[in-house]
């Protein structure tokens, strides 16, 4: 239910008060959602986002995003893939007693020791490939679904893809998005605000 | 005289932007474009009904993919004495088709990951599609290996699953690593091409018409809506996804070599093989880039954004990976000779020499002479000298496996067990078929995924980076970082 505001002070069409998810603005250049987004970060505003259709760089100092602890993770992820790749290679190949099985399994889990060549069962240098493997794959993991998760993706129903005009901003155009939850939200003065900072549209986001 | 002042108005000209001047840098994105045209290029190949070429290609393709399917079909229920393999060549055409898809299937991570690390800002043209001939490429290989085993319903002993008779995979083993490098390397190109996709798919779902279309690029961009707390993690994400798949895609053909070299067999077992397999697979991978992309951008109208400059930028890679491959053939002959034992003289006398020299010599040609014209810039810029250079690439690549495995294996350590190997139309066919396993999936995503990766292209183009400084505005370095113009517009006066 979004509604283009040609001036500030129009209320929302419909009788029945919705609930107000927030205003988007939008912008034509990266040069003008820059200046407008770091007016709105110094207005003091903080929940609120620009959305644009591809990184712009320095936004993140123009919003005030601090860095993302991503790289954390992934290093977590890694070295947990370390153990598992070591575990398994281990586990199965140089050493040969029970590991209780999931409930509901016939038999335990039990390494098989090969003697190959008299070479030692713990031959580590032959198994750094898979543990190597194991260690990509699990950080891979974790970069990908930790980014995803962080950013609460997937999240199929959002107020902003019911706007028309919002669906620029996955194409060529810019988006400030001031939500309704932040703490000097205020219908009028905020869409004034935003319309102060040079925005081609201002429009109401209904939940 | 006359004709100065009745020139016809021609169409604006692409700015020439193959230029060396190192004094200014050469756009990535000619013609007029800016953000919306990009957007409505792009997605434009997805929105209406594909051309009539589409739909030949395609058929063709399919019918190809059925083929093989077939062979498949004959080969299960039948056994794998439908192939040509005897002894002692058991490793025939099935694992020469495996290595020269996987080794196909490095250029797309190659691109996406090593030369993301390296700032090497014209990737974003060729990153998507190349990303996506490296799945398939990959699926291709995939399918060899697991038909090779003889028994395909028992694949699933490759992997590590507890089972009842307390086996398992013999971790020692180089084709062991390979299931797990192979492994790895599928999900984690996967994963990458998906999320470079995300924002992509999100501009589909934004501009698609069409209600299934609607729900299906919703579905798959997550809900993305452009969020800059969510671009900065996926930048953040996507750097990490590269510097995880740069030692990756390395380890994996050097981990396919070790299937050779770990062997102790005279003309596999030579330490060089790891780099030499690398090489050869970003050569053969880039040529087979250069295959798909020059038809694509003159088919699907893509000229302003592959441009000439991309194309050349592949040949010069093609160009040194050969002179790397190049090397690695003449020190195989060198250490044969010099290390004066006498099993691995033969077994290079015997390739240049014995009843496969034919391979060997074509291989030599399509390999190493061949390409040699790329040295030429006017060869770099015709589209049948580059096309020549890449054909001859992905011939002679297909040969060096086929020499190196078949003429290692046919002559054994006793002249009593020799044989020669002869295709059946069986081998044959399951390669051809596995060219059309490959274009029909490369077909569904040029109509139906974005085939350029629109987000990326943006940020290199001009506009993304205009900024302006008004005088006694407060300075932060961190806003403003002056050097990153990665492609500042050259104008037609400074052009070449």
């Amino acid at each position: 239910m979004a509604q283009v505001l040609d001036s500030p002070d129009i209320s929302t069409a419909s009788d029945a008060p919705a609930k107000l998810h927030g205003i988007i603005a939008e912008f034509e250049t990266v040069n003008d959602i820059m200046r407008a987004a770091k007016k709105t970060r110094d207005e003091g505003f903080k929940r609120w986002d620009v959305h644009s259709p591809f990184p712009i760089h320095g936004i993140d100092a123009a919003i005030g995003i601090r860095p993302t602890i991503l790289p954390w993770i992934v290093l977590a992820c890694g070295l947990t893939g370390t153990m598992v790749g070591l575990m398994l290679v281990l586990g199965t190949m140089a050493t040969d007693f029970d590991v209780p099985g999931l409930p509901g399994a016939v038999a335990p889990i039990r390494g098989y020791k090969f003697l190959i060549s008299g070479k030692p069962f713990n031959s580590l240098p032959a198994f750094i490939p898979v543990i190597f493997e194991t260690t990509i794959l699990l950080s891979a993991f974790g970069a990908v679904f930790g980014m995803l998760i962080m950013n609460r993706l997937p999240k199929l129903a959002n107020p902003l893809l019911k706007s028309v005009n919002f669906r620029r901003s996955t194409a060529d155009r810019f988006f400030i998005e001031v939500e309704a939850r932040d703490r000097r939200f205020d219908k009028d003065k905020t869409a004034e605000f935003l319309k102060g900072l040079g925005a081609v549209s201002v429009e109401l986001i209904e939940d | 005289m006359a004709s100065i002042t009745t020139q016809p108005e021609v169409p604006k000209p692409l700015i020439d932007n193959t230029g060396d001047d190192p004094t200014c840098r050469a756009p990535l994105v000619l013609g007029d474009n800016d953000f919306t045209s990009i957007t409505d290029k792009v997605t434009s190949i997805a929105a209406g009904r594909p051309p009539i070429s589409w739909w030949i290609a395609f058929g063709a393709a399919l019918s190809l993919l059925s083929f093989l399917g077939a062979l498949i079909g004959y080969l299960v229920t039948t056994g794998v004495g439908v192939w040509g393999n005897n002894q002692p060549v058991s490793w025939g055409f099935p694992i020469v088709n495996f290595v020269f898809w996987v080794g196909i299937g490095h250029a797309g991570t190659l691109i996406s990951a090593v030369l993301f690390l390296f700032r090497q800002n014209w990737r974003t043209a060729i990153n998507r599609f190349a990303e996506a001939m490296t799945i398939f490429a990959v699926m291709c290989a995939g399918l060899f290996p697991g038909i090779h085993i003889g028994r395909p319903w028992l694949a699933f002993w490759l992997a590590p699953i507890p089972n009842q008779m307390g086996m398992w995979p013999q971790f020692r083993s180089p084709l062991l690593w390979d299931v797990f490098a192979v492994g790895t390397y599928a999900t984690v190109s996967l994963l990458f091409w998906y999320v470079g996709m995300i924002p992509d798919l999100a501009t589909f779902r934004d501009r698609c018409k069409n209600k299934y279309g609607q729900f299906a690029y919703g579905l798959f961009s997550l809900g993305w809506t452009g969020s800059s707390r969510h671009w900065h993690r996926y930048e953040k994400a996507y750097l990490l996804l590269a510097a995880l798949a740069t030692p990756l895609v390395l380890s994996v053909h050097s981990v396919v070599s070790f299937d050779f070299a770990v062997a102790q067999l005279p003309g596999w077992h030579t330490t060089i093989f790891p780099p030499y397999f690398v090489a050869g697979a970003i050569y053969g991978g880039f040529a087979m880039v250069i295959t798909l992309a020059v038809p694509a951008r003159a088919m699907l109208n893509l000229k302003d954004i592959i441009t000439d400059r991309h194309i050349e930028n592949c040949c010069k890679v093609m160009l040194g990976t050969g002179m790397i491959v190049a090397y690695a053939y003449s020190i195989e002959f060198f250490i044969a000779w010099y290390s004066g034992q006498h099993y691995e003289q033969a077994a290079f006398l015997n390739r240049a020499l014995g009843p496969y020299a034919w391979a060997y010599y074509t291989m030599i040609f399509c390999n190493i002479i061949g390409p040699q014209i790329l040295w030429f810039k006017w060869c770099r810029r015709n589209v049948f000298t580059i096309m020549f250079a890449a054909m001859c690439v992905n011939v002679g690549m297909w040969f060096e496996r086929f020499v190196i495995v078949i003429t290692s294996l046919h002559r054994d350590f006793l002249p009593s067990s020799w044989a020669l190997f002869t295709p059946t139309w069986v081998d044959i066919g399951m390669l051809v078929g596995s060219f059309g396993l490959f274009f029909t999936f490369f077909l569904l995503f040029c109509k139906f995924l974005p085939v350029i990766a629109m987000a990326e292209i943006k940020t290199v183009m001009p506009q993304a980076h205009d900024i302006v400084h008004e005088p006694g505005e407060p300075h932060n370095p961190d806003e403003h970082q002056a050097d990153y113009r990665p492609d500042r517009p050259i104008t037609e006066t400074e052009g070449h």
